[in-house]
């Protein structure tokens, strides 16, 4: 079998509070096939975002190993994590607050070039940007415009043509179209879709938003409290949602058709508990409908249940 | 007449700055019934605050103006009225859900305060501080919070608590329209849901209307009885929810809105988004404003803004619906 590129095993990340330890990421196993789309998806303190930024190494990981083409990058020095990181970019949620607002949109984009010596000859650089500019379409007469000048879709256009620069094989997207309108969002998902396809590009998607990421993902986990708790490709999993918290997320979607209307929703009552030192056992336990005594005492594993569809819930064991 | 809570009558509202006027809203008509919920409909820009704002006159005082139309509640027109009369409308009569409800309490205050504040402004038959205080916690346990933490203060509370505890004051003297702008845009979706069936519980249960601003279009195929699509400060498209979301004819710019939301229930392969971007709201384009990025522009459309085609209750702003169903003997065109 070739070698997945990126793979995480065992992977924990802890924050250290007053309070005790706050289990960001517990124990995750995730792997990511070149030319593939993971999504992750989750609440809100679901531990998402924590997970994107950890495998990029822009935190540190507590416990675990992540491989990267079969190499353990958490035993890289600083000097080759500098290295890898051109082959592992992120774009960011808000490209209001990820874009330094006293740089014009060519600096923006050409500053990743500068800092890893790709292009030092300027003429060669400013080439570069202008075609990096041109994949994602942006019009070329903004590159000296400032960020404040554009709304929020070309904002995002600037923060994936800088994650484009190095040409890496490997993103991040975190909530890269949450604080877009529909109709930009519609724009920037495509365009992620058609980058993939001609670069063959690796997404690790994240978001809280289920029918975006049903729409770009192959494989998707979804994540509560840091615990991985379904995976399953996209169709097997909106064909057949198992864990009860997935069930929960699809049945809170309200859909823009009316056939759904006066339909009783199962709402899951109460909110997401808190993560710092959890209790064994299942972790949506206090919430779920279906919960026994059983669920609290002991924890969960992950067990595959159908082919290649995962889930750690007692229900199915 | 009397089933009119709210008539808004070609109602202009323009942002002036020493540089520029920005033309945010532009001549809409709508009217609510009561127990009934509209729901308006826009991306950012579109004019669906600013309405919003128009009708609790709480305009940025130097740059928001109204300059032409009437917004009547109860027969009587709110722009005649003067501040001290506002004051007492508001929260009265009328009151408004904001978006985020992280910053629409006061961090200092006790929430339990906080509630019993409205209730103390628009004391008319004179209720007793402890009448005040068992109100509260009537109001508390409605939206689904212990009363015994009335005395926390806002950052005691989750997100979904604390809307809720916005909801509570919004429903405190009893109003009979309540404007809630993108109430549950800042939660997450199990607890959307909540605070959405809450909503509607309690909507049903005192019959209060509802204007209902929202960019999910999802949130209002679940909540609202008719529905009004903003464009560039105009309503470009008006009707019940079901001629909405199943009737055939629409305005491009509502086909290309619904076209751009990924479909859960059905595999598609790329989205078809709405090329371009909304108008500079400060120079508008002539004719229709939707014609810079409408696939289905005609000649017309680029010089003379087109009248609404009406079908019933269900309103286009579009010349597509001209010349095939001019014929119809029910279509009227009205300017």
């Amino acid at each position: 079998m070739a070698i997945p590129l990126i793979q995480t095993k065992n992977l924990k990340k802890y924050f250290s509070t007053p309070a005790g330890n706050l289990h960001a990421v517990d124990d995750i196993n995730i792997i990511i096939s070149k030319g593939q789309t993971l999504g992750v998806v989750g609440e809100s303190g679901c531990g998402k975002s924590t997970l994107g930024r950890v495998i990029l190494r822009l935190t540190d990981a507590t416990e675990g190993e992540i491989f990267f083409k079969g190499e353990n990058i958490l035993k890289y020095n600083s000097k080759k994590v500098q290295n890898m990181r051109k082959n592992m970019q992120i774009i960011f949620q808000d490209p209001y607050s990820s874009l330094n607002p006293r740089r014009t949109v060519g600096e923006i984009i050409s500053e990743p070039l500068i800092i890893n010596k790709i292009c030092k000859d300027k003429k060669v650089r400013d080439e570069k940007v202008n075609k990096l500019m041109e994949t994602v379409g942006l019009a070329e007469r903004l590159i000296n415009a400032y960020p404040h000048e554009l709304d929020g879709g070309r904002r995002q256009r600037i923060g994936i043509a800088r994650a484009l620069s190095l040409d890496p094989e490997f993103i991040v997207c975190d909530e890269p179209v949450s604080a877009l309108d529909v109709s930009i969002q519609a724009q920037i998902l495509n365009l992620l879709m058609d980058l993939q396809d001609e670069m063959g590009l690796t997404y690790m998607f994240i978001t809280h938003d289920l029918s975006v990421v049903k729409h770009i993902s192959d494989e998707i986990v979804v994540m509560y409290l840091g615990k991985v708790v379904e995976q399953a490709s996209s169709s097997e999993l909106f064909k057949n949602p198992l864990h009860p918290y997935t069930r929960a997320l699809l049945d809170a979607i309200p859909l823009p058709n009316l056939k759904y209307r006066n339909k009783k929703r199962e709402v899951i009552k109460g909110e997401v508990t808190s993560p710092i030192n959890p209790k064994p056992g299942c972790r949506f336990a206090q919430r779920c409908r279906q919960a026994k005594p059983e669920c609290s005492r002991e924890n969960i594993q992950l067990t595959e249940v159908n082919e290649n569809h995962f889930v750690s819930c007692i229900l199915y064991t | 007449m009397s089933d009119k809570l709210l008539i808004i009558d070609n109602l202009h509202v323009v942002y002036e700055t020493d540089e520029e006027v920005v033309r945010a809203v532009n001549g809409i008509n709508f009217e609510v019934k009561r127990g009934e919920t509209l729901g308006i409909v826009g991306e950012t820009g579109a004019g669906k605050t600013t309405t919003a704002l128009s009708i609790m006159k709480l305009l940025p005082e130097r740059t928001g103006k109204i300059i032409k139309g009437k917004i009547i509640v109860h027969g009587e027109n709110l722009l005649e009225k003067s501040e001290p009369e506002m004051r007492r409308i508001r929260g009265d009569k009328v009151s408004m859900i904001f978006q985020d409800p992280m910053t629409s309490l006061n961090p200092v205050l006790k929430v339990g305060d906080q509630i019993a504040e409205v209730l103390e402004l628009h004391n008319w038959d004179k209720k007793s501080k402890k009448q005040i205080e068992e109100r509260v916690v009537e109001l508390l346990t409605l939206v689904g919070i212990p009363s015994s933490r009335k005395g926390n203060y806002p950052h005691e509370f989750s997100g979904g608590m604390k809307q809720r505890i916005v909801i509570a004051m919004a429903l405190a003297c009893n109003p009979e329209l309540i404007i809630a702008d993108e109430p549950t845009t800042a939660l997450d979706v199990t607890i959307q849901a909540q605070v959405l069936e809450m909503m509607d519980d309690l909507k049903q249960k005192f019959n209060t209307a509802m204007i209902l601003i929202s960019h999910d279009l999802g949130v209002i195929a679940q909540v609202c009885d008719t529905v009004a699509i903003m464009y560039a400060g105009e309503i470009i498209e008006y009707g019940t929810i079901y001629e909405i979301f199943e009737s055939k004819n629409h305005h491009p710019y509502t086909t290309g809105l619904i076209r751009s939301i990924p479909n859960i229930e059905k595999e598609t392969n790329r989205l078809s988004p709405i090329g371009g971007l909304m108008p500079d709201p400060t120079d508008l384009p002539q004719g229709c404003k939707f014609h810079p990025r409408c696939k289905e522009c005609m000649e017309i459309c680029q010089t003379v803004e087109p009248p609404y085609y009406v079908f019933g209750k269900h309103k286009i702003k579009c010349y597509l619906y001209l010349n095939d169903l001019i014929k119809q003997s029910n279509v009227r065109i009205s300017s």
